[in-house]
């Protein structure tokens, strides 16, 4: 039943993949990728780690590409409508090295036994439900030996988010010059009443030496 | 077939074989970014086949921040994308020649 599954979810994957590469539209192409990412969903489950199904059908199909079909919205891409899909000589590239690629690949993945009782680590099916599932497991490994890793990836985000802001805010004059006003504008206002507040404090202190 | 570390790992190389073609394949640069995605999908899989496989949690957890790291890629993409489609009406990536020389 679980080989039919796999065997299933694989082929799926595998034949909405190459729609994702093949198909003229991108938002068929989008929409395809969107059935990959709920096939391989499937094989996270399959393979016993249902929290990282829920949060690959969330993030990649509940966020990044309904980002991408947003994008495709606003750009308006339907007037090239009748050119070629694919570059003419890289045409020739790709089906050479793609094909290289996969028989690498297949070959190393073929490779791999199915690792040996002296190499598991300590997170067996047995203390995964013992800990209450995936999830736990992932945190209890989350905040101790990756929580470095953890951290980083959350100042990753926040510069991406940054980026994305700087970069598809429309400026006033359309060009980076707009940015170095901005940053002074924002500089002075706030640097403006702290030194005014030293002079006067200078000035106070200057008067009760004075007296 | 469920039961061994091939299986995954063999469907994991198609997808990532996939999506590195349509890197070089397609023209649209969208589609581009979206066989990239492709390939992280392929990668991801083989990551959680691992995990599974070796009873260690390290797998997982780079699935988790290959996670994060997507997200960023494709905000960022898709934000010079919009930045580009100010300055011109042009989406094919082999038209998009002006910084090449």
């Amino acid at each position: 039943m679980s080989d039919l599954a796999c065997t299933w979810l694989g082929l799926m994957a595998t034949i909405f993949g190459l729609g994702t590469v093949l198909l003229r539209s991108p938002v068929h192409s989008a929409l395809s990728l969107v059935m990959v990412v709920f096939h391989v969903a499937g094989l996270f489950v399959l393979m016993g780690a249902g929290f990282l199904a829920a949060l690959q059908v969330i993030v990649y199909a509940g966020a990044i590409i309904v980002l991408f079909l947003f994008t495709m919205m606003l750009l308006n891409l339907e007037q090239h409508d009748n050119e070629p899909h694919m570059h003419r000589y890289q045409k020739w590239l790709g089906f050479p090295l793609g094909g290289a690629l996969l028989i690498e690949a297949t070959w190393i993945a073929l490779a791999q036994a199915n690792p040996p009782e002296t190499l598991l680590g300590k997170y067996s099916p047995e203390r995964l439900s013992e800990l209450g599932g995936t999830a736990f497991g992932i945190a209890d490994a989350m905040f101790t030996s990756y929580l470095l890793p953890f951290e980083v990836a959350g100042v990753l985000l926040l510069a991406a988010s940054v980026a994305a802001l700087s970069l598809a805010r429309k400026s006033d004059e359309d060009n980076f010059g707009a940015m170095p006003d901005m940053v002074s504008d924002a500089a002075g206002s706030m640097i403006q009443p702290s030194v005014q507040d030293s002079k006067s404090g200078q000035l106070s202190q200057e008067h009760g030496d004075d007296h | 077939m469920a039961d061994y570390l091939n299986s995954y790992l063999f469907i994991g190389a198609i997808l990532f074989t996939l999506g590195a073609f349509g890197v070089i394949v397609r023209r649209n640069i969208i589609v581009v970014l979206l066989s990239v995605e492709l390939m992280l999908q392929g990668v991801n899989l083989s990551l959680g086949a691992f995990s599974t496989f070796y009873h260690d949690m390290g797998g997982y957890m780079l699935v988790l921040l290959s996670l994060a790291i997507a997200a960023a890629e494709a905000v960022v993409g898709l934000a010079i994308l919009v930045a580009l489609s100010r300055h011109v009406d042009e989406f094919y990536v082999d038209r998009l020649k002006s910084l090449r020389w």
